[in-house]
């Protein structure tokens, strides 16, 4: 399984940059990966939303769509889309640590 | 041999001309899938696609249970009242299932993904149609012209 160093720690992950090892999430390796994504920095609204996913990931086994988002986290699709430019879906299961999103919505 | 990676997709103009469910439903999967992917997506809408636009039909849109050899159904049977609506409603639950929003909703979703949502002119005016008609998503109503400079630089899907 390939690793990566992130924030002084070896992070497992897949052949994306997806986490295999959601117990290996931390706030500073969120962080460093935000900064890979492009993000420089993580705002409270970013926190939000990667809060949510986990919670949301840790109930259901994958993660939330963007409808979901917008449903149960109350999360507004304009705001997804500026927190997390040109793949918001993507960028933040990345960046909260969890596997690439499958599905087609 | 060099071994280049091929040009990731940047921008697409998808046009949906059918006004059934499945007539219109890969059209906005593949929109919103676009803009998921951070490619520019364009929506035009002609003929019978302008049902998934238009304030008064964008609830009532169905699949068709006669002529249509993929629902596996004798023509007698898809011809009875109420088919359509049935094998609609079956269909509905499924999507809901997989988080696949109505219509309208999906529309919403779209355009605040940042897609652009466009209206044939020539159909408007075969129909009789304004604006108004329409959801308040749609951007404008275009010419065939105008819809080829907009897709200048996209890929364009017709549906």
């Amino acid at each position: 399984m390939p690793q990566v160093e992130l924030a002084g720690v070896q992070i497992d992950v897949d052949d994306e940059g997806f986490m295999t090892n959601p117990d290996q999430w931390s706030r500073e390796v969120a962080m460093e990966l935000a900064k890979d994504e492009g993000i420089d920095e993580l705002n409270p609204d970013h926190w939000k939303v990667i809060e949510f996913m986990r919670k949301d990931y840790m109930e259901k086994g994958q993660p939330p769509t963007i409808r979901r988002m917008n449903k149960v986290g109350h999360i507004e699709t304009k705001l997804l889309y500026q927190l997390f430019p040109n793949g918001p879906a993507k960028k933040a299961a990345r960046i909260s640590g969890l596997s690439k999103p499958q599905g087609c919505v | 041999m060099t071994n280049q990676q091929p040009e990731p997709i940047k921008k697409v103009s998808i046009v949906i001309s059918r006004g059934s469910l499945d007539g219109v439903y890969p059209g906005l999967i593949m929109a919103n899938g676009a803009r998921m992917e951070g490619i520019e997506a364009t929506l035009f809408f002609t003929f019978f696609g302008l049902e998934a636009i238009l304030k008064k039909r964008v609830k009532k849109i169905k699949v068709a249970t006669v002529g249509n050899p993929a629902m596996h159904m004798p023509t007698l049977l898809g011809a009875l009242p109420g088919m359509s609506s049935f094998a609609t409603s079956m269909m509905k639950k499924e999507m809901e299932k997989l988080d696949i929003p109505p219509v309208d909703e999906f529309i919403e979703m779209v355009k605040d993904a940042g897609a652009e949502l466009y209206a044939c002119k020539a159909t408007v005016e075969m129909f009789h149609l304004a604006m108004d008609d329409f959801l308040p998503q749609v951007d404008d109503i275009l010419n065939v012209g105008t819809f080829y400079e907009k897709s200048a630089g996209a890929q364009i899907i017709f549906t």
